[in-house]
């Protein structure tokens, strides 16, 4: 029955709801007044480490970026990447 | 095959009143959820007396309002965001939500619906009152019981959105679009533009 359902936009252009909604809230928090725009800042930190794994040994891991976790993924890792880590330093790292 | 379909729908829809009645009841007809499983306490009470029964999860909370036999008067809201709720159980007389179908009114007695929402407008109205949020995008369910829950991953009071960075975005968007080549930068420009537009339209209307 809804099996050819059409599509909205953004899923025929291979991107999840999640990526969708997270984009425009990171946008609609950009547009917003000086006080609450600094608050909101705050809200869209994702702390993480990445390291690389060369020969089955973790290198040290590359610490806690503060800001778009999709783009910071597609630029640093390779196939051979992997999440994990225990540093716990955080650096202020804008990707725009 | 089909000529037994009209006999056995017949069936299922006549057995309340007669027979065996149908085998599930509609959920417009529940009761209130029962807070423990009347049962499995009676089994425990036989095996050990003098323990008291473990308690479920569901003991804690408040059980899922009954749905009234006739219309209420008011709707309960519950708005929530992923760091705040913004309104808890707020009973008001009609909220417009930014369905991805247009703006949806929701008035007490609707019928139920999960609708998702896209970057709008949500307005809540009690009585006089009118208190408007800019909602990023979520979904929006409306019970049997008239207990409405949207969940949206932002929203903001729509006189804290700044008008400036509003058209700077819409134009930066805009021009993104035009220069863009993958699909996938063409569609996040195109929510840019969505996004932005739907800000204006706040902003200004």
């Amino acid at each position: 029955m809804s099996s050819g359902a059409a599509v909205p936009f953004w899923r025929a252009a291979g991107m999840t709801y999640i990526t969708y909604s997270n984009i425009c809230a990171s946008l609609v928090r950009n547009c917003l007044k000086e006080p609450h725009r600094a608050e909101a800042a705050s809200r869209e930190k994702v702390h993480f480490a990445v390291s690389k794994w060369v020969d089955g040994k973790p290198e040290k891991p590359i610490f806690n970026y503060l800001s778009c976790l999709h783009k910071i993924i597609k630029d640093e890792c390779s196939s051979d990447c992997h999440l994990g880590g225990d540093d716990v330093h955080e650096i202020n790292y804008q990707c725009k | 095959m089909y000529r037994q379909a009209r006999r056995l729908l017949m069936l299922r829809s006549s057995g309340g009143p007669g027979g065996n009645g149908p085998a599930r009841s509609l959920s417009t007809g529940l009761p209130a959820a029962p807070a423990e499983d009347a049962t499995f306490v009676e089994a425990w009470k036989k095996v050990a007396p003098n323990i008291e029964p473990p308690t479920t999860p569901l003991s804690f909370m408040k059980p899922r309002p009954a749905t009234p036999p006739s219309i209420p008067g008011k709707l309960t809201v519950n708005f929530v965001l992923p760091y705040q709720s913004e309104l808890a159980n707020k009973e008001v007389d009609m909220v417009i939500v930014p369905a991805t179908t247009g703006q949806m009114g929701v008035l007490p007695g609707h019928v139920p619906t999960i609708a998702e929402l896209k970057p709008g407008v949500l307005s809540v109205h009690d009585g006089s009152e009118v208190a408007k949020y800019f909602v990023s995008s979520g979904f929006a369910f409306v019970h049997a019981n008239s207990v409405t829950d949207i969940v949206a991953v932002e929203a903001i009071p729509v006189d804290q959105i700044d008008p400036a960075l509003v058209q700077k975005g819409l134009a930066e968007f805009n021009q993104r679009l035009s220069s863009a080549s993958t699909d996938v930068e063409k569609a996040e420009a195109q929510i840019g533009i969505d996004v932005h537009s739907a800000l204006n339209a706040a902003v200004t209307g």
